[in-house]
């Protein structure tokens, strides 16, 4: 029992795993949306903790891993133009484009700069009157109100050079969209927590319903993680699909509401493109109507984008769950941190770096249980 | 950039007509906007997305997940733009994550 001795609590931590092996009398796949979830899950082995019948699937839960290729391209073209100071969060700059990464960009001379926070790049803008600012809005739900923010607080100071490449995207319609899928395997879903500490949890209620799967909000430590697939289970077993809040802490019904009125005046929904998967219907935000003036992808004309994905790659089906990652050929050869031919591989949000850092090499390699 | 962390608010004020402040994260101190929590109070803990304040957390909860996160060894890397950004350099030369 190598990893229990880490848990925070490892009494606690034992007492939840008695308890799904006791419940548990048949095999369940249940994926965990989030990457940071992914990531705690690798990181401690609760994969290999768990009953060998819970077999946990990894989701598409890392935005950096999802943003499409033609809006890096779009973003990796911006950069280098003249004049223009580029701002991402720092997780952005080694996502491969068709041809090169902002790094790369930003080595060759772009003024790409990593900021902690949108409202940074708000402020270089500021300071800045003659040059354009372009902040890279990515994320889900989480960093969605951050940018709102940072464009109403341009547009209420009258900035004129201050835009965002905007590329938000949702969890409902993705959840949506894997169930629906002809090859799905999920049976539950641990919803990722702190996107419902923003929009609360009531939309997953017809999801949980229509395609009868359990849909349970999960914090991302370790015995967050644990308490939300003893709740899964014991719905699982006891044949419900419900939505049921395994991380009251810090998530209330209905989210932050000061937050959910900004993103609706600020954003819209749209239909999105996931790398690697495709389009889902009604999967993102895009800048409304009235904030159109500070959308990059107007404010710049970027053509002749010519989208180059890799052929080996098979990081579509890592976000779907419907492989693991070191199921991939490339996987920790011709793909490593260093040299990712895919974003799953950059992010530590992405299951393949999760898989690459903590020694994942073979589907049967991790601690003994 | 995805993850949520627990701050202490140790300071309110308005910049730029917002409603701002300053949290402490475990000694790192960053300015954060407090407009989706405006009933926050200086002492009171929050989970920071991105700079933004966006749930109110207890403090021993607060506690626990910053300990842990230390451990994990995030905590700076989500926090300061420059270590991030040498992070991303380094596992560009030598491919360690961390
Ligand atoms: S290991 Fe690399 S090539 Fe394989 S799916 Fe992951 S990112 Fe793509």
């Amino acid at each position: 029992m190598k990893y229990l001795d880490e848990f925070r609590d490892p009494e606690l931590a034992r007492t939840l795993l008695d308890q799904i092996e006791a419940t548990v009398t048949r095999h369940w796949v249940m994926m965990e949306v989030c990457g940071g979830q992914t990531h705690s899950i690798i990181r401690n082995g609760i994969d290999k903790l768990l009953p060998p019948e819970v077999e946990l699937v990894h989701g598409p839960g890392c935005p950096v891993c999802v943003t499409p290729l033609d809006t890096i391209d779009k973003a990796l073209a911006i950069a280098s133009q003249p004049g223009v100071i580029f701002c991402s969060f720092g997780d952005m700059l080694r996502v491969p484009g068709s041809d090169r990464d902002l790094f790369r960009v930003k080595s060759e001379g772009g003024d790409v700069r990593v900021v902690y926070s949108p409202l940074d790049a708000f402020r270089i803008a500021q300071q800045n009157p003659d040059r354009q600012v372009v902040f890279f809005g990515i994320g889900f739900e989480t960093t969605a109100p951050a940018n709102a923010m940072a464009v109403h607080m341009a547009k209420t100071h009258g900035l004129t050079n201050f835009s965002m490449l905007v590329s938000h995207v949702l969890v409902p319609p993705a959840i949506e969209a894997i169930c629906s899928s002809p090859t799905n395997r999920v049976q539950a879903f641990l919803a990722a927590g702190h996107v419902c500490s923003v929009m609360g949890y009531a939309d997953y209620a017809p999801l949980a319903e229509k395609y009868h799967v359990p849909i349970v909000v999960t914090g991302f430590e370790p015995l967050d993680i644990l308490e939300g697939i003893r709740k899964t289970v014991l719905q699982l077993e006891a044949g419900r699909a419900e939505v049921e809040n395994a991380y009251p802490r810090a998530v209330q019904r209905d989210g932050n509401p000061d937050a959910r009125r900004m993103l609706a005046d600020v954003f819209s929904v749209t239909d999105r493109n996931w790398r690697g998967i495709g389009m889902i219907p009604g999967s993102g935000w895009e800048l409304s109507e009235k904030y159109r003036d500070f959308d990059a992808a107007y404010r710049f004309t970027v053509t002749g984008i010519v989208t180059k994905e890799s052929e080996i790659c098979r990081s579509g089906e890592v976000l779907q769950g419907l492989i693991k990652p070191n199921q991939c050929e490339a996987f920790g050869t011709l793909c490593t941190p260093r040299k990712p031919l895919g974003a799953t591989m950059v992010s530590t949000e992405g299951a393949c770096a999760a898989y690459y850092n903590y020694g994942r090499f073979t589907e049967s390699e991790g601690a003994p249980r | 950039m995805c993850l949520g962390i627990p701050g202490k608010v140790i300071e309110i004020y308005e910049r730029d007509g917002a409603h701002m402040g300053k949290a402490d994260f475990d000694g790192i101190v960053k300015e954060i906007c407090l407009e989706y929590l405006p009933e926050i109070e200086v002492g009171d803990y929050a989970i920071v997305h991105v700079g933004f304040a966006i749930t109110r957390l207890d403090e021993e909860s607060a506690m626990e997940t910053l300990v842990l996160m230390k451990q994990m060894g995030v905590l700076k890397l989500e926090l300061d733009p420059d270590a991030a950004l040498a992070a991303e350099a380094r596992i560009a030369l030598d491919g360690e994550h961390r």
